[in-house]
């Protein structure tokens, strides 16, 4: 049995080696927004939990990134004068978002399917407009100017801020948070891999597919919701805790509602429920993008001899068509689980519903 | 007491335009199950267009009533053809499809017509020319402008024709029964898909009245400000209970009445701690403690209990 060891170790490799490689050949830019997959990704792995495995739409998703970015940002930062070790922020930031998972899971529990869409939607929104305007009477996050001058993450002795030269190998900034979040993604997608095979996880997707039998069958509803929304919260919460720490800076404009929805969309278009399509939808909806905003300039300039429409305009317009063309070619997502069959699918009399019926 | 009533009167104008928007919400949502979120950038075409044909015809001579009659009808017929567009590409293949799906097209459309409007339009605020009668009456120590009373007007009167032709008409039976039951309406011989098409036109054409009447209101268009009045609608039809047209109406009316009340008083109830712009935490803050109560909306129907 070599063959399942080869193909790991030939990943492993193709991992160590990628931000030299994507260093030498696009530049450093390129490794800079593979950090940001790989934040995205823990997102997208963290929603996959709420909305693939338990079927709970959650249009606020980004308020957990929030939290876990501004506990980062608050304690590390001469905002209040803090500094404390990344070993103890980061879990504390986790925690933290944890807790506010709870805390809009639990009264929560009883909407279903588009009213839990729209409370969480509006929970996102509550947190960001009071991030943005709790600067007065106690500034506390800053308002919208955000804190800035947060610490650069430090394990032990090394500062991920510094370059270091080690065996003629040059590891700057971005080189050093790309092995550490490589190590959190993993952690990750081990953590969802364990669970969707664990008694918790089967009772998520029990809850999904029906309710009352998954109730009957003894699984207490309201427990493995809350636990659902807590572990989404938790990834969430880390992610956020590594970005203030990789950006240095955080401000509520980079947790809007557009942040979510892509998020979500990261999640629907891998195809939900399913690691390797949400990893594909994540690295997907990152890349294409940066890609669109590198290419579709030059390739105006290439077609039409000039710059006809703004870059940054068709950038998004190609983005929404994308959304538009692969729903419509695969609408289960690019790489559907093959267990799912959502209860999201059939519940709200429908015509899918009716014509699935008869 | 004059505050008071001035909050009343500003609420009960916005409310009524997120009626309308409302509106084209609930009845996709009745009917097909879906959130249409491309709905707010449909306001914001009609909007745009609306300014558009204004821009070209102000000069020509013609009264304004012509003109903004002009406006109006092209505006309504540009934004039908695009709900229609739009049902027929990003959502009729879908129908099928996991329920998500649908979502992450309509998420697709409105990027797309964000920008589209952006490219064409640009992304500064436009300013939207004074067109509409713009004098102001005191009424028991409150100001209302004549473009507050006629929005008022103008909201009523679509509402009462959309409730007359679903509930007196043909057709507004053919939109029921697809809503109680696709199956059943189709074996009794609705032609479901035309149905669905023309209750997006409606949606879409009540749109267009709206995005005319607030761009009239506050002489101020963008390319952006569809999605932000998209979810404030959206967030009156859950209130009102989401597939239930009366529900939307009053949802609209009551979330204008609730931000535009809280924002007035917040200040006050909170011992000046929170100020104004806490108006959108209270009107969400509403939200949620009444789907916390009612779960299916304060007038939720038959089709909520279902979801």
């Amino acid at each position: 049995m070599i063959r399942p060891w080869l193909g790991i170790v030939i990943i492993a490799i193709v991992l160590m080696i990628l931000p030299f490689f994507t260093d030498a050949l696009f530049g450093r830019g390129w490794v800079r927004i593979i950090d940001f997959a790989m934040l995205y990704i823990m997102l997208a792995l963290g929603l996959n939990i709420v909305v693939g495995y338990a079927g709970l739409l959650d249009l606020g998703y980004i308020a957990f990134f929030a939290v876990g970015a501004y506990c980062y940002a608050l304690l590390n930062s001469p905002q209040l004068g803090l500094h404390l070790p990344f070993w103890i922020v980061l879990p504390l930031g986790a925690l933290l978002a944890c807790i506010f998972g709870v805390l809009l899971g639990a009264p929560t529990l009883r909407l279903r399917g588009d009213y839990l869409a729209i409370v969480t939607l509006g929970f996102g929104e509550i947190i960001r407009i009071f991030l943005n305007n709790l600067n007065a009477p106690i500034n506390i996050t800053n308002g919208p100017q955000g804190i800035s001058m947060i610490d650069p993450i430090h394990i032990g002795e090394i500062s991920l801020n510094k370059t270091y030269e080690i065996f003629g190998l040059v590891f700057s900034p971005v080189h050093l948070h790309y092995y550490l979040f490589l190590g959190f993604t993993l952690l990750v997608i081990v953590i969802s891999l364990r669970l969707q095979d664990s008694r918790i996880g089967r009772a998520w997707v029990a809850l999904r597919e029906d309710e009352i039998a998954a109730k009957a069958m003894g699984i207490s509803a309201a427990k493995i919701k809350l636990l659902a929304f807590a572990m989404g919260a938790t990834f969430g919460g880390l992610a956020g805790g590594l970005f203030a720490g990789f950006q240095g800076f955080v401000s509520p404009e980079s947790f809007s509602l557009t942040e979510s929805i892509t998020v979500l969309c990261m999640v629907v278009l891998g195809g939900m429920g399913n690691i390797r399509g949400v990893l594909l939808g994540g690295m997907l909806l990152v890349a294409l993008p940066e890609a669109l905003r590198h290419g579709s300039g030059p390739a105006q300039q290439l077609l039409f001899g000039k710059t006809l429409v703004d870059p940054e305009s068709l950038r998004m317009l190609l983005f929404g068509l994308t959304l538009i063309i692969v729903m419509l070619w695969k609408p289960a997502g690019l790489w559907p689980s093959n267990q799912r069959k959502s209860e999201l699918t059939a519940n709200t009399g429908t015509i899918a519903r009716a014509q699935q019926d008869s | 007491m004059d505050t008071l009533l001035q909050q009343i009167i500003n609420g009960y104008v916005q409310g009524s335009v997120y009626a309308m928007v409302a509106l084209g919400y609930t009845m996709v949502y009745g009917i097909l199950g879906l959130i249409n979120f491309a709905h707010g950038e449909i306001v914001m075409v009609g909007a745009m267009v609306a300014l558009s044909v204004v821009q070209l015809l102000i000069n020509s001579g013609l009264p304004p009533q012509l003109v903004l009659l002009f406006s109006l009808i092209i505006s309504v017929s540009v934004c039908m053809s695009l709900g229609y567009s739009i049902e027929r590409i990003a959502y009729r293949p879908l129908r099928k499809a996991p329920r998500l799906a649908p979502l992450i097209t309509a998420i697709g459309v409105s990027i797309v017509l964000q920008n589209l409007a952006m490219i064409i339009w640009g992304r500064e605020y436009l300013a939207f020319p004074p067109i509409l009668p713009n004098n102001s009456h005191r009424f028991f120590g409150a100001i209302i402008t004549e473009v507050q009373i006629l929005i008022v007007l103008v909201a009523l009167i679509m509402m009462g024709g959309l409730l007359l032709l679903v509930h007196q008409t043909r057709l507004g039976c053919a939109m029921r029964a697809v809503a109680e039951n696709p199956t059943a309406a189709i074996l009794m011989g609705v032609n479901t898909n035309k149905v669905i098409a023309i209750t997006f036109m409606l949606g879409s054409g009540l749109a267009a009245v709206a995005g005319l009447m607030i761009s009239a209101r506050y002489g101020i268009v963008h390319y952006y400000m569809g999605s932000i009045l998209g979810l404030k609608a959206f967030t009156a039809a859950v209130l009102g209970g989401i597939g239930n047209m009366r529900g939307a109406m009053m949802g609209g009316l009551l979330l204008g009445l609730i931000e535009s009340l809280g924002a007035g008083y917040i200040g006050d109830l909170s011992g000046g701690f929170l100020g104004s712009h806490y108006q959108d935490v209270f009107a969400f803050f509403v939200l949620i403690s009444v789907l916390i109560f009612r779960p299916s909306g304060l007038f939720g129907g038959r089709i909520a209990e279902r979801a």
